[in-house]
């Protein structure tokens, strides 16, 4: 029941979201009810509708859970677009230098170099934290920058495709590719097992446990000898990790080498589908399983009822907006259910 | 402290001209390159000052990305269809204005997460942007060049600060204005305290959610400054994403220069001019060093500054803590 209550805002918000790019639309002189039911009926009402949209769903998922650890844990890590395109550098890297391994072999070790990748740029921000009192917010900011353009010389040096104009790595092996089940592209399962096992690690083990005291209230954690160091690098080494694998799961599964203009906003959509979720693991993936539907069928939108894609990004912002910002409890009178809170400044 | 700091700043990017002019040995080239470090350098410069009127005040504001890109978005295409830049240029203050009263109403009043208020700034603004960014627009001209009488005849001073545009002047003295305001003036006092310290400057009978509006406004401006010399001064047009992550790059800045904006200004200065020499070094063919890794380097040096200094780089105490007022 409280799980029910705690869904109404986030659909409050989506309904006023939605209501307003209407509007929106409808000042541009497009029909907003065909935009809709173009982008409805192509997101989720064919089965290669469905495929695209899990497969568009599945980074978000990895990424909002990657935020969603942060917060559980008190910290904001506005760092998984870095992390998640180191992930999906290293395991482009791994998915093409190593050749001549079974699958079974080559797609777990470039998945786990783009899960490694990611957790260490995540470790940076985390350590920074611990030992030296950085806000993580700042240091993830300036990772996310320095990562871009890290992943961009890389791509457009040393790891660049033989005689290739564009900044991209050479394709990954046939070994690393990873396959999809009846048209459904397997990394999505793997994401919505992920989400499981974060939500049912935080629920029933003392770790889960130790993070969320940390994240409710460090010094009473402190008392309870928790180690607050410990967990804040354990939640950024795992927030990492998770985005480095959504960043490695859509290389592998979805780009098939590196390119970066491919995984831009991946990370970013993470924060927005982790507060949609209330910071919830499992909540994470209906709000993936909507931003990636509506994403994919972006397009279709447009040739069906000439509403440009941007709105897209524009209702998902307003989305965001009104699930965060305490307006539709006020409106409708709802009980304030604990509105998320991710920092205090860039103290401790 | 505070004032060495940025001291030192200033007199690390004296020493680079100067071996910038030894190694050159050519006054002409190093007069473009100081010249080039002003147009690197300036805008973070201003941008920065966002940050710094926000977090004195209280208001941790991660929004400034946002506020730049809406600005510019406003200016540029306000003043394309009104074919005027002024007209332009009011827009885009209007802009700056909009996303920090937004950021006013969501801390001051919501009392909600800074940080989240600054994040749905910049998601918003890059949504709004690039829904209503249509192609083919131009601007009429940009804002033009004033030299400014025997001044601009300075031997290398003249040219490198004297022969600019409008904005320029104005973000120049602008920041100069912050300065003496923040640590000279009644209202600079009273815009610390209450961002160290509200309660008490509360009880001193200081309006604190009052001043905080009045500042994130003010900051608003600056934005809307920096955006209008972007996109009407600097640049001359507009894209999807234009800010290009300036924004970020500012709260380093404002880090780096300890939160003074004397110190910003030093630290923006200090990367325009290492962005212009490794230009120069590029266009010579001395050395390569790839693009990435000069634009890496404000974040590079701030995280390094950061982590070193631990402890020693205080932000504002209040920063990032919507105030309430006890009893009421």
């Amino acid at each position: 029941m409280s799980h029910l209550k705690s869904a109404i805002t986030p659909i409050m918000a989506l309904i006023i979201a939605f209501l307003l790019g209407a509007v929106l639309m409808y000042l541009q002189g497009a029909d907003p009810l065909l935009a809709y039911q173009s982008l409805f009926y192509n997101a989720f009402g064919t089965s290669a509708g469905i495929a695209e949209s899990f497969g568009k769903a599945t980074p978000l998922i990895f990424s909002g859970l990657a935020v969603t650890v942060g917060i559980r844990a008190g910290l904001f890590n506005i760092g998984a677009q870095g992390q998640l395109i180191s992930g999906a550098l290293a395991a482009a890297w791994a998915g093409h230098r190593f050749t001549d391994l079974p699958t079974v072999i080559h797609l777990p070790l470039s998945l786990l170099f783009g899960i490694t990748f990611g957790a260490l740029v995540g470790a940076i921000s985390g350590a920074l934290k611990a030992y030296r009192g950085v806000h993580e917010v700042i240091t993830t900011i300036m990772l996310n920058s320095i990562v871009l353009q890290l992943a961009e010389y890389l791509s457009n040096g040393p790891l660049k495709e033989e005689g290739q104009i564009i900044a991209r790595t050479a394709p990954i092996q046939e070994s690393a590719v990873i396959p999809t089940v009846f048209n459904l592209p397997l990394g999505f399962f793997l994401g919505l097992a992920m989400a499981l096992i974060v939500w049912w690690i935080a629920k029933n083990t003392t770790m889960g446990f130790s993070y969320e005291t940390v994240g409710r209230n460090k010094n009473a954690a402190w008392y309870a000898g928790i180690s607050v160091k410990r967990v804040t690098i354990g939640a950024m080494l795992i927030s990492g990790g998770l985005a480095g694998l959504g960043g490695a799961i859509e290389t592998q599964g979805v780009v098939g080498r590196f390119e970066p203009a491919f995984n831009a906003g991946l990370g970013f959509d993470g924060i927005t589908i982790a507060l949609l979720g209330r910071a919830n693991p499992l909540g994470v993936i209906p709000g993936a399983i909507l931003f990636g539907g509506l994403r994919g069928a972006g397009p279709n939108m447009q040739f069906d009822a000439g509403v440009s894609p941007d709105i897209i990004e524009l209702i998902l912002a307003m989305v965001l907006f009104f699930v965060t910002a305490p307006l539709i409890t006020k409106w409708f009178r709802l009980k304030q259910n604990n509105q998320v809170s991710v920092t205090s400044g860039w103290g401790n | 402290m505070k004032r060495m700091f940025s001291k030192s700043l200033l007199s690390t990017y004296a020493v680079i001209l100067v071996i910038g002019y030894f190694y050159f040995r050519d006054s002409l080239v190093t007069t473009s390159v100081a010249g080039s470090a002003l147009l690197f350098g300036l805008p973070l410069a201003m941008a920065a000052m966002v940050g710094i009127l926000c977090e004195r005040t209280g208001v941790v504001n991660i929004g400034i990305e946002g506020t730049l890109l809406f600005s510019a978005f406003l200016g540029f295409f306000i003043g394309a269809i009104s074919k005027n830049l002024l007209i332009g240029l009011a827009s885009a203050l209007v802009g700056g204005i909009i996303m920090s009263l937004l950021l006013a109403v969501l801390t001051v009043n919501w009392k909600m997460d800074q940080i989240i208020a600054g994040t749905i700034i910049n998601i918003l603004a890059a949504g709004l942007t690039s829904f209503f960014y249509k192609q083919g627009y131009a601007l009429p001209a940009i804002f033009p060049r004033w030299n400014i009488p025997f001044l601009s005849d300075l031997p290398f001073i003249g040219p490198v600060l004297f022969t600019h545009g409008p904005l320029t002047y104005a973000g120049l003295i602008l920041i100069i204005t912050l300065w003496v305001g923040l640590f000279y003036t009644r209202w600079g006092l009273r815009s610390r305290s209450i961002g160290e310290y509200p309660s008490s400057a509360d009880a001193a009978g200081i309006r604190v959610n009052r001043l905080k509006y009045f500042n994130l406004i003010l900051a608003g401006g600056f934005g809307g400054l920096t955006g209008a010399y972007l996109a009407l001064e600097l640049v001359g047009s507009f894209d999807r994403g234009f800010s290009a992550g300036k924004g970020f790059t500012a709260l380093a800045l404002m880090i780096f220069g300890r939160w003074n904006p004397l110190g910003a200004l030093g630290a923006a200065m200090f990367f325009g001019t290492a962005q212009a020499i490794a230009n120069q070094l590029m266009i010579t063919g001395v050395v390569n060093i790839p693009q990435p890794f000069i634009n890496m380097l404000p974040y590079v040096l701030t995280i390094a500054v950061l982590a070193i200094s631990a402890g020693k780089v205080r932000p504002p105490a209040a920063a990032g803590r919507p105030y309430e007022k006890e009893n009421s």
